[in-house]
């Protein structure tokens, strides 16, 4: 196991009377390689528990561990777990501090002690990676256009070549054209890379779209954790939670409830046209 | 989370946090006039005594008042210790190099209660009043120093913005802190050069986003037609009521008390 | 229907310098601009990021004054510096950042921020204040600091700034982009509603096009230009020429899409979940087949 959560609960403000109980006994394993969808409204821990997975916070009880290490030994390295573990955080262009596009870049490898060298390469390979040309790696990274900083920022994460990246909203505020280039772009990154990714967002259907596999937080606890078509059929649930499925798994219901017989685990719009073509076709075929 | 009490406000419904700011201020100022006014123990004793009568009158449970004492409790220490072995005089006591005079005893004691009886005075305006009143009452306080061109309203302004966005840019800092440690950087250790050098990635996020916000705050203050103090009227004005008045006789008679006092050495 | 705002030839040239050449640039973030808005009315302006579409809403509110042609705003010239107060007033505007528009300490010091600036005597501030806070929802909160509030209420506490200033219309530039779905549904209802119960005319810009859905009227920007105009249906009858321009719509629109390119019997710009269903699978249909 990559990382494994054993029996985690965080709490805000110990001791005082704003106590606020954030985790609340999470057990957790994730692989390598897994596309991991999180998905919980504002205030259900899902940012408290992202933290953990990186050492930032550290668990008022439960054990985190990183490739079987408890990452809160007494020796353990936390900021060469933070190499290993990539995280960014929502509105990631805020953290942009350097000169120009490449030193910013190079500030994540340096931390990790490479030559300038090694440095310059990871740079050069993590901007391309997201899709930054080479005539702006020497502009100033307050210059480019929201987007770009974004990217500039996920590179900075990415130069380190961590094997697990996080993304906390990593779309917010983006327009729609820019939300498809960057989720595809992480989805190249964990398909060409084998990075695991763990993408928390409010978009059911990027998620429908993207992820292998769901986490649903409610509360402090995970309510759900499931491949995302075995979550979604428990939309009812979800609502209660102040979530929603997927546009699409509400017109497969409907559907199916007007009689037209549809596959109601469609999640995506593809998978949705297929199915629902061939129920009317069938329907056309039972008609006559 | 992530809020900082600013000027540590206890929310409740006392006499104390329905009087006019003004009045809360001008009281601390002529408690604090009057602690530096009175020099023997009865002065002191009834000093002590008005503050009691004050904690009661607040409804601010006690331990609030003496956790203002906290950040000041190491240098009313060192005052106390510096009082109490520097001063010269009749000697009480020696040991090694350290001598205890009759006059140190009594100067530290002085201070000490002195500054023990400030803090915990002052924390009760802070305690009843929100820092928004009290930046309007020393608006208001202030007013007349407009006529010198003092923008008093303008800096009263700034004041209020400012309280706004101090916890807004704690909670930014602890993101863009946590952010860089993400990415490997090291806040904690290495010399004085070192630290510094490795504020740069914190510092530089936080002077951009607070610019930024500023702009925005600017844009949006003028879009919703501010144009400075002329011709503005006010939702919350400050009038005095009769507790008000009420409240400037006793501060006064306090005053007076403390001149008497003073004068009789007690 | 007498128009509110009324744009012609509307256009913004800005001078940007750069770091490596000394010759400053000339940068045209909108031009050509005809727009007219009647009172009452609902409107929508999309567009991607860098569009033009906020450098638009600046020109309503005179936070931006045209360096070519002319913007109204019921009547006013705006590049008038007189009446700039009153075109401020009949034209509110509400920001994308919620925290970087809210002034007061207190949520209703804050709202009652614009109707002192605009001189109105206390009493009527305080009736104002209540009445804008009803409104948007948030009249239980008024005590409250806005730290302590959600992103969706903040941007409620923000409307009613504006509202309690009695404009004839709302400018509201990407009012939803960093809320949560809750918080969108929330400030997506209040405008609505202002729109109407209250007759407010609303100016919505924003990219997410679930919320157009309403709209009476849509306007498409790219380029610093409109590209596209017309109803809802009309601009999501439109679905590849959308994601050209970097926009898309909404799943139900695309699968409506999708299944009419592939022979299905359905309408153009389906909009909503129960319009699709209905045309897929009518109810009489389904009553039909039980008898």
């Amino acid at each position: 196991m990559l990382i494994e959560l054993k029996d985690v609960c965080y709490t805000y403000g110990t001791g005082t009377v704003y106590e606020v109980s954030a985790l609340d006994h999470i057990n957790l394993q994730i692989g390598e390689g897994e596309f991991i969808g999180i998905i919980g409204h504002t205030g259900s821990g899902k940012s408290t528990l992202i933290q953990h997975f990186n050492g930032l916070l550290k668990p008022t009880s439960g054990q985190v561990l990183f490739e079987g290490k408890d990452i809160w030994e007494e020796d353990y390295d936390l900021r060469s777990l933070r190499t290993h573990v990539g995280l960014v955080f929502q509105y990631p262009e805020n953290q942009l501090f350097e000169t120009d596009v490449l030193k910013d870049v190079m500030f994540g490898p340096k931390n990790q002690g490479l030559s300038e060298e090694d440095c310059r390469a990871r740079a050069h390979e993590a901007l391309s990676q997201v899709g930054i040309p080479e005539d702006l790696y020497g502009a100033s990274p307050f210059d480019l256009s929201g987007g770009q900083k974004r990217r500039v920022a996920l590179a900075g994460v990415l130069a380190m070549d961590p094997e697990v990246l996080i993304l906390d909203e990593p779309t917010a505020g983006l327009d729609p054209g820019g939300r498809d280039e960057l989720l595809r772009e992480i989805r190249f990154l964990r398909d060409k890379r084998g990075i695991t990714v763990l993408l928390v967002t409010h978009s059911m259907e990027d998620v429908a779209q993207y992820a292998k596999r769901l986490l649903v937080i409610d509360n402090g606890k995970i309510a759900f954790d499931g491949a995302p078509k075995r979550v979604f059929s428990h939309y009812k649930e979800l609502e209660k939670m102040g979530l929603a499925a997927p546009q699409i798994t509400y017109i497969m219901h409907a559907l199916k409830e007007r009689g037209l017989d549809v596959d109601l685990r469609a999640t995506t719009v593809e998978e949705a046209k297929r199915s629902i073509l061939l129920a009317l076709s069938q329907r056309a075929s039972e008609g006559r | 989370m992530g809020e900082i009490s600013l000027g540590q406000y206890y929310p409740t419904n006392s006499i104390l946090h329905r009087l006019d700011p003004r009045v809360k201020f001008i009281g601390t100022i002529v408690y604090i006039v009057s602690l530096f006014l009175v020099s023997g123990p009865v002065g002191y004793l009834c000093a002590a005594l008005a503050l009691f009568a004050l904690v009661l009158l607040s409804k601010v449970p006690f331990r609030f008042i003496l956790k203002s004492m906290k950040p000041i409790f190491f240098i009313l220490i060192v005052t106390m210790l510096f009082n109490l072995f520097l001063t010269p005089g009749e000697e009480l006591a020696h040991f090694l190099i350290f001598r205890i005079t009759r006059e140190g005893l009594v100067l530290a004691l002085r201070m000490g209660i002195r500054l023990a009886l400030l803090v915990m005075g002052s924390s009760i305006m802070t305690l009843t009043t929100t820092p928004n009143a009290l930046t309007d009452g020393m608006e208001r306080l202030f007013s007349p120093l407009k006529l010198i061109k003092v923008p008093v309203h303008e800096i009263s302004m700034m004041m209020s913005i400012a309280l706004r966005f101090i916890p807004i840019l704690t909670e930014e800092t602890d993101k863009i802190k946590k952010a860089q440690i993400a990415r490997g950087a090291d806040f904690d250790s290495g010399g004085l050069i070192k630290r510094l050098k490795s504020m740069i990635p914190l510092l530089v996020p936080l002077f951009v986003s607070a610019f930024r916000r500023a702009n925005d705050l600017a844009m949006a203050m003028e879009a919703r037609c501010y144009h400075g103090g002329t011709g503005r009227t006010q939702m919350k004005p400050l009038t005095y009521a009769k507790k008000d008045y009420c409240a400037y006789l006793i501060t006064a008679l306090f005053l007076a008390l403390a001149i008497i006092f003073r004068v009789k050495g007690w | 229907m007498p128009s509110i705002i009324k744009a012609r030839g509307l256009g913004f040239d800005y001078v940007k310098y750069t770091d490596e050449s000394e010759n400053a640039e000339r940068v045209t973030a909108i031009r050509e601009i005809d727009l007219t808005v009647e009172k009452g009315t609902f409107i929508a302006i999309l567009g991607h990021n860098g569009s033009g579409k906020s450098t638009l809403a600046k020109h309503i509110n005179a936070l931006l004054v045209p360096t070519s042609g002319t913007m109204w705003v019921d009547g006013i010239d705006t590049a008038k510096e007189q009446d700039l107060w009153k075109v401020r007033q009949k034209a509110g505007m509400v920001f994308q950042n919620p925290d970087n528009q809210i002034i007061g300490t207190v949520v209703d010091e804050d709202v009652g921020f614009g109707p002192e600036n605009l001189g109105i005597p206390t009493k009527d501030i305080w009736s104002r204040v209540d009445d804008a806070l009803s409104k948007v929802g948030m009249l239980g909160f008024r005590d409250r600091s806005p730290n302590h509030l959600s992103g969706g209420q903040k941007q409620r506490v923000a409307i009613a700034g504006v509202v309690a200033m009695h404009p004839e219309c709302i400018v509201l530039d990407e009012p939803t982009a960093m809320l949560d779905p809750n918080g969108r549904r929330e400030v997506i209802e209040v405008i609505r509603e202002l729109n109407q119960r209250e007759g407010v005319t609303v100016i919505l810009i924003t990219h997410y096009m679930e919320e157009v859905t309403y709209a009476d009227h849509v306007y498409v920007m790219d380029a610093g230009q409109v590209v596209m105009e017309g109803t809802p249906r009309e601009i999501f009858a439109q679905a590849e020429r959308l994601k050209e321009l970097r926009l898309s719509v909404p799943q139900v629109t695309e699968l409506a899409y999708e299944l009419k390119k592939a022979g299905a019997d359905l309408p153009d710009g389906v909009l909503t979940i129960d319009e699709l269903v209905d045309a897929l699978a009518p109810r009489s249909e389904q009553y039909a087949d039980r008898a």
